[in-house]
């Protein structure tokens, strides 16, 4: 079972795809649980605490907006822990604030900078054939990746 | 930002999200079936299929029965929050839950998605399973065996 960080980092599909095939999928819903169920200082809404920014800093200088800190301390370690990582290119959806659009191409950045790990960029279907593609591609992905982890 | 201690609930357990996208089966169905295989788990009927929480390997073995009730049209994520968490419950906030956007515009793209599983099944060959070992397999068939005795005796 290998670990898939997956971009859009909140979506559904890339979820249910990667549990569907056997592996674990790395979302924002893992590093959100592990903050939600540790006792620390309140912090609403979502959890971050004021030493978040501050292990963003390894992701990001300390000039870029905290929003983006705090994002990487979320996002930065489940990269670094992936085995492999699938991106929808077109995701709408994940466009936000500054905080956001400036994390998400961080996170991609990311991704393509770790030599050797295994991303499949793919874009969401929109149309029955393109759903058929998407999803054949994803299992495609996943199945080669158990075979990576077995040997 | 306010300097008290926060108490976390729900420690060790997760919550998944049960999208239900299908012709046949409606969020109460699933939601019924859940509750009969619940096992103690703690189940949030909502108008897109269901919430579960509890101990993660309860709530695996739940999914993957609910799984099969309807496989190409079941989706399933991992959510951070348990449900009625203040900061997230709309009951507390008002308007939509932060994260239905996502989950909206997903929703419109799920029929592709299914139809995508449901070619991908069709085409797979289908795997072959061993059955058990009849008891009588490798044997001298009864009839053949009531000849040989038969020859005997004459």
């Amino acid at each position: 079972m290998a670990k898939v960080f997956i971009f859009p980092a909140t979506s559904l599909v890339l979820s249910d795809m990667v549990e569907r095939w056997g592996h674990e999928a790395l979302g924002a819903a893992t590093g959100i649980r592990e903050r939600i169920q540790t006792a620390s200082l309140d912090s609403p809404p979502l959890q971050m605490t004021p030493e978040d920014p501050k292990k963003g800093l390894k992701y990001a200088a300390v000039e870029v907006p905290c929003g983006v800190r705090g994002r990487m301390s979320l996002y930065g370690p489940m990269i670094e822990e992936a085995d492999a990582a699938i991106i929808i290119n077109d995701a709408d959806l994940s466009f936000g604030c500054m905080g956001c659009a400036r994390t998400n191409e961080l996170v991609m950045f990311m991704v393509r900078q770790r030599k050797g790990m295994p991303v499949l960029d793919i874009k969401y279907p929109q149309t029955d054939d393109e759903g058929v593609a998407f999803v054949t591609q994803i299992k495609e992905f996943l199945t080669g990746l158990e075979g990576e982890s077995d040997e | 930002m306010s300097t008290k201690e926060y108490i976390p609930t729900y420690v060790g357990t997760i919550t998944k999200y049960v999208f239900i996208d299908s012709p046949d089966v409606t969020p109460q169905t699933l939601a019924i079936r859940a509750y009969e295989i619940s096992d103690g788990l703690m189940i949030k009927e909502t108008c897109f299929g269901l919430q579960v929480t509890g101990d993660p390997e309860k709530v695996k073995k739940l999914i993957t029965e609910l799984r099969t009730v309807d496989p190409a049209h079941i989706f399933v994520k991992d959510r951070g929050f348990p449900p009625g968490d203040p900061r997230r419950c709309r009951a507390n906030l008002g308007g939509a839950r932060p994260g239905y956007y996502g989950h909206e515009f997903e929703n419109g793209l799920l029929r592709f998605i299914s139809h995508g599983l449901e070619e991908l099944e069709k085409n797979t060959p289908p795997v072959k399973r061993l059955g058990k070992k009849k008891l009588d397999e490798g044997k001298v068939p009864l009839n053949r065996l009531v000849e040989i005795i038969k020859n005997e005796e004459a």
